[in-house]
């Protein structure tokens, strides 16, 4: 019975866990510490296990809604409402469970490694709280299927994270950047909010299945276009509207900025949400989509392009998880602008959606991991300065093999979960326009040339004395980064199980906007 | 630094009527203008002009950070608690489980222009009262905030 109770309401409980969980820490947190963490990592591991079963249901029984405050979860249209789901539902495909796995699976790695990293800080009460709140507003974006809750949602993303970005007090610089962060964050939700706002006026509706069943693309709907993609590419950092991932990536804790990856991809989820399911063929999509190739492209090179002389670690980073972002608008991109032809979509389209999307759960675990170990060496040698750090692979072995693997992933090189990304991208944005593709594989190496400077002067050379006390971090830490390490292994080691278990269907899910409206509305009301 | 005589009384005499007139907003949420968030806010703003009348000092005799702390936490506990016995009752989360039942806020409303009864709405006034509670505690914590950065005052 209760087996029944739980399958029934998983999409409510993706949220209600985490949030309740988020709720208590203050109060388990004054009882005693190591309850709080032994709480915290519960919590995260229940929304993991909660993101697990959905995960399973959506992939073998197809699109799952749920319907707030309805008598059942199924129940979308109230009986005496003339057809119209009034309610706040969570339309749930395998797009949204694609998200949300990647997103839980980051978030556990992630709390097991602040457990002990961040065990130094004060205030540790409201810290995992609001990493628990930035995990609800993150599942809460790629699950809803309503356009004012994916407005409420992001709020919730982005003072969270503006929150945790400032947690780490240094000499005002992370507040600074927290600031920066939490501005940029409010002026994107002021925009997505004003284009809820016009969907409103037009449709009467705020159901992204009802919007998109009558979308009539006129100018008002243009605008609201415009609006949502320049505010989701802001929160997605992409290049032009990318100044700041390197302060808030940069100053907040590792762990939290492992998260904010994460959370930018939630953003990048609901621009491919909003050309896909609320627009889809309706809008002029070689266009939006040569846009978002041009998004992309420019992403990728200014990204790489900018980390490569940057002498802070984690600001390098945060400039080619930039370049990063822009290989997977790059490939939705292209899928995009060959939307309305079937024969084309066949032959690349669908292979470069693939890409682009399987790069996203890719990038969340490699650039997860690499932060992870950025904040590992800083827990250790209290430094992100490239020249004065050196000599540290004699005595962390086991977070310069992480390192590797990240750092191998991320350049593409196989048998590393980049690797087998890339190459999906590769082949078929080739198709596309020959010249794209050499762009892309441009930025690879010049990744792979960034991450050897790095890496030699993170690990390589003689012991330095400043680094005498320096040891292997403690276990949590290890393991949060093993996780993940393990996963980007095994995604490049078995990449077309991968695809054919949650990639394809993600893509297809995404292209196919008449059975997302059916799964709300109705079989083709 | 205390105020003058006449600002401490005119704010004591105040104190309670502003009380009074936010959880007036709030417990009406469900019938007029306002609500748990409106209502918080007002309630909050008796703590600033006390803060404002009154030194220092005495405010945080009066009130500790833990007390704003657990105010807030009580609310959003009382919040959510309200949606999941919703999914323990068999419906969803969020379901009005207390709607028409007859007893706290559980009257029918009779279609048709009335007066406002209020009796009705079931969860909804009592998700106002917890927004309340929590609006309350988080701003007196903001304020309280603001206050040690007030000439002298110290941190906690």
């Amino acid at each position: 019975m209760i087996t029944g109770w739980i399958m029934e309401n998983l999409p409510a409980l993706l949220l209600a866990v985490p949030m309740l969980g988020a709720i208590l820490t203050p109060l388990v947190g004054k009882v005693s510490e190591k309850g709080r963490n032994a709480w915290v990592l519960l919590v995260s591991l229940a929304a993991l296990c909660v993101a697990a079963l959905l995960t399973n249901e959506v992939l073998s029984s197809g699109t799952v809604i749920y319907t707030f405050g309805a008598g059942t979860p199924a129940s979308a249209i109230p009986a005496d409402s003339g057809g119209l789901p009034f309610r706040i539902i969570f339309t749930v495909d395998a797009m949204s469970v694609f998200m949300a796995i990647s997103a839980s699976i980051v978030g556990f790695a992630v709390t097991l490694f602040s457990i002990a990293g961040d065990s130094k800080m004060s205030g540790k009460d409201s810290f995992y709280a609001l990493l628990l709140l930035m995990q609800v507003g993150i599942l809460g974006m790629v699950c809803t299927g309503d356009m004012f809750n994916f407005f409420v949602f992001l709020e919730i993303n982005s003072l969270a994270g503006a929150a945790l970005v400032a947690s780490r007090v240094d000499k005002g610089y992370a507040v600074e950047a927290g600031l920066k962060y939490a501005v940029l964050s409010t002026l994107g939700g002021l925009l997505v909010l004003f284009a809820v706002g016009l969907f409103y006026g037009q449709y009467d509706a705020l159901n992204m299945a009802v919007i998109a069943d009558s979308m009539q693309f006129g100018v008002l709907d243009k605008i609201a276009l415009v609006l949502l993609l320049v505010a989701l590419a802001m929160k997605s950092g992409a290049v032009p509207m990318h100044f700041w991932t390197p302060d808030a990536y940069s100053m907040a804790p590792s762990s939290v900025t492992a998260f904010l990856v994460v959370a930018s991809q939630a953003s990048l989820y609901g621009v491919f949400r909003v050309v896909f399911t609320l627009y889809n063929v309706t809008l002029d999509y070689a266009t939006i989509g040569w846009i978002i190739i041009i998004l992309g492209v420019l992403s990728m090179f200014i990204g790489v392009t900018m980390a490569i002389p940057q002498k802070d670690v984690k600001r390098l980073m945060a400039y080619h998880a930039v370049s990063q972002t822009g290989y997977m608008l790059l490939g939705v991109g292209v899928g995009l602008a060959v939307l309305g032809n079937a024969a084309m979509m066949d032959a690349f389209g669908m292979t470069a959606m693939e890409g682009g999307l399987f790069h996203i759960i890719n990038h969340a675990m490699y650039k997860g991991l690499l932060f992870l170990t950025a904040g590992a060496i800083f827990y250790q040698a209290g430094t992100r300065n490239l020249n004065k750090l050196g000599g540290l692979g004699h005595e962390m072995k086991w977070t310069m093999v992480f390192f590797i693997i990240g750092a191998l992933a991320i350049a593409g090189i196989p048998p590393f979960n980049g690797f087998a990304s890339k190459l999906m991208i590769y082949e078929s944005v080739f198709m596309f326009s020959p010249i794209l593709s050499i762009i892309a594989m441009v930025v690879s190496i010049l990744t792979l040339a960034s991450f050897v400077k790095v890496f030699h002067s993170m690990f390589m050379g003689p012991k330095l004395p400043e680094y005498e006390g320096v040891r292997e971090v403690p276990r949590y830490m290890l393991a949060g980064m093993g996780i993940l390490a393990l996963l980007v292994i095994l995604f490049g080691v078995f990449p077309q199980q991968v695809v054919d278990f949650l990639i394809t269907p993600a893509a297809t899910a995404l292209v196919d906007q008449g059975s997302y409206i059916a799964a709300v509305l109705g079989g083709g009301a | 630094m205390n105020m003058s005589r006449i600002v401490r009384s005119t704010a004591n005499i105040l104190f309670p009527f502003i009380l009074v007139f936010g959880f007036y907003i709030i417990v009406h949420g469900h019938l007029t203008p306002g609500g748990g968030f409106q209502g918080g806010a007002v309630a909050a703003t008796g703590f600033v002009l006390l803060l404002v009348a009154f030194s220092p000092d005495i405010i945080r005799d009066k009130f500790s950070f833990n007390s704003m702390k657990y105010t807030e936490a009580l609310g959003l506990l009382l919040f959510i608690i309200t949606a999941f016995v919703a999914i323990a009752l068999g419906t969803t989360f969020f379901f009005n489980w207390l709607a028409n039942g007859g007893i706290i806020f559980g009257e029918s409303v009779a279609f048709g222009a009335n007066p406002g009864i209020l009796n009705s709405a079931g969860t909804i006034p009592l998700m106002n009262v917890a927004v309340g509670i929590e609006v309350i505690g988080a701003m007196g914590l903001i304020i309280m905030y603001m206050l040690s950065g007030i000439e002298g005052g110290n941190k906690e």
